[in-house]
């Protein structure tokens, strides 16, 4: 049985980690390096790099980080931030990433998709979608760490990317975002029975309970967190033996 | 012991490259190359392949007598091969991704898109699983059954004789996800990122 994957993000900003609540007020917590290893010695089953400024500023993905990263994790690790060209996939790839993740550029021409997943196959092509609730049951696509506002219906471009050849959608609620409040299991529920690929939930967790929301309430296939296994608030050890307490099959 | 991890523009090989090394650190002499004559003189091969049954076939028939070289070393002189993802597809006759495409030939049987059920299964099969070991092989040597791996793929290989599968998995329905004849091997599953219980897989590669 498919086991469901929990996925500690490391926010990178100039090499080094970083989380903010709603994406402001940046912290400076730790190397991410040597932080991912101690996810991967802990059980994560991915490590996710995220280099949250990258789109604003327009800098150079983390290409050392994930260089000396994937030397010394063996599992899955998946970069974004600032994925724009073929040659920015080609580069992370060539360094040692497994998948990237690409955003802004997949809103401002989704068929950016179409041929990076043409390129390097659906298996190493993340979406990453930023919504935000704009009314009852309708969700809107934001950028640049939620500030930009595109008029996209979250649910018509999930589906666009589907078929555009993403292997995955890394769906994150600019509402629940740094809030520890939960992730927005509505938007998720609505964004996984709409799609045919795996969505990894974000945004927003703050307990263990959240991680059992989005997989049983919001059929999400894996469950992105930041905060609560950066602070030493959980260990990923924990999420897993929770979870399988409440019988969500995990790798133990 | 010279080991040649095959590099023809399969898609992203980093990872094996990386899992290899760490594997191998200094007792094996480790080449990652498409060059025919050093790929005679291995010891032992590693055929990576990501992307496209289709793509992966075409990159490797672009590439000069690498098909026919890989065929001798591993079948006429049953010398160890391990191919990983698409790289254990492409043994099989045929491949349906994309286009029909000819695969290699090297284990009778097709690879197919996996039944998703009418999307009760997502696709691709991504994350986790547990591998139910078949029949002993070399390379599961120490590794427990129902030890978790990490695939993710969309296809499938069927091969025509049941006594090639090593270990399945399930998923939607049994999935072949290691095939083992003679010295040929095959995970559909990646051992270089499955923690340390992929790197034993590897380990018991690099020490058959």
């Amino acid at each position: 049985m498919l086991k469901n994957r929990i996925i500690p993000c490391l926010d990178v900003k100039n090499g080094r980690v970083v989380k903010g609540i709603n994406f402001v007020e940046l912290k400076d917590a730790g190397d991410p390096v040597e932080q991912a290893k101690i996810y991967s010695d802990g059980g994560a089953d991915e490590i996710c790099f995220l280099d949250i400024t990258a789109s604003n500023e327009n800098r150079e993905t983390i290409i050392d980080i994930v260089r000396k990263t994937a030397k010394e994790c063996f599992v899955p690790l998946t970069v974004g931030g600032g994925v724009r060209t073929i040659q920015n996939i080609t580069d992370l790839l060539l360094a040692g990433a497994d998948k990237v993740s690409i955003n802004t550029a997949a809103v401002k021409d989704v068929s950016f998709v179409k041929e990076a997943s043409k390129k390097f196959g659906s298996q190493c092509i993340v979406v990453a979608i930023d919504a935000k609730k704009v009314s009852d049951n309708k969700w809107e696509v934001f950028t640049h760490g939620g500030r930009n506002k595109t008029g996209i219906d979250a649910v018509e471009f999930a589906k666009q990317v589907e078929t555009n050849g993403a292997g995955e959608i890394l769906l994150t609620s600019m509402d629940r975002d740094g809030t520890k409040s939960g992730y927005d299991v509505e938007l998720l529920k609505v964004i996984t029975d709409k799609t045919n690929i795996p969505v990894i939930a974000s945004g927003g967790v703050g307990t263990l309970d959240h991680l059992y929301d989005g997989i049983v309430k919001g059929g999400a296939s894996a469950v992105l967190a930041a905060s609560i296994f950066h602070y030493g608030e959980h260990k990923i050890k924990d999420a897993k033996e929770y979870l399988n307490s409440k019988n969500v099959s995990v790798r133990l | 012991m010279n080991v040649t991890i095959v590099d023809y523009q399969s898609g992203n090989i980093s990872s094996v490259i990386n899992s290899f090394t760490e594997v191998a650190r200094d007792k094996v002499n480790l080449k990652v190359t498409s060059d025919i004559s050093k790929i005679k003189s291995s010891d032992k091969i590693v055929l990576p392949g990501q992307g496209s049954f289709k793509s992966c076939v075409d990159s490797l028939n672009r590439i000069s007598g690498l098909a026919d070289t890989l065929k001798d070393f591993a079948i006429t002189n049953k010398k160890p091969l391990l191919g990983i993802c698409v790289g254990l597809q492409m043994f099989a006759d045929i491949g349906y991704e994309e286009a029909e495409t000819k695969g290699l030939g090297w284990i009778s049987g097709k690879v197919s898109k996996i039944d998703n059920q009418k999307g009760k299964f997502k696709l691709p099969h991504i994350g986790w699983n547990e591998i139910e070991i078949q029949k002993e092989s070399k390379i599961f040597k120490d590794i427990k059954n129902k030890s978790h791996m990490y695939f993710v793929h969309s296809f499938e290989f069927i091969p025509e004789d049941p006594s090639v599968i090593s270990a399945t998995t399930d998923y939607s329905s049994k999935i072949v996800c290691a095939v083992e004849r003679d010295n040929l091997f095959g995970t559909q599953f990646h051992p270089e990122k499955s923690d340390k219980i992929g790197l034993k897989v590897i380990d018991n590669f690099l020490k058959l």
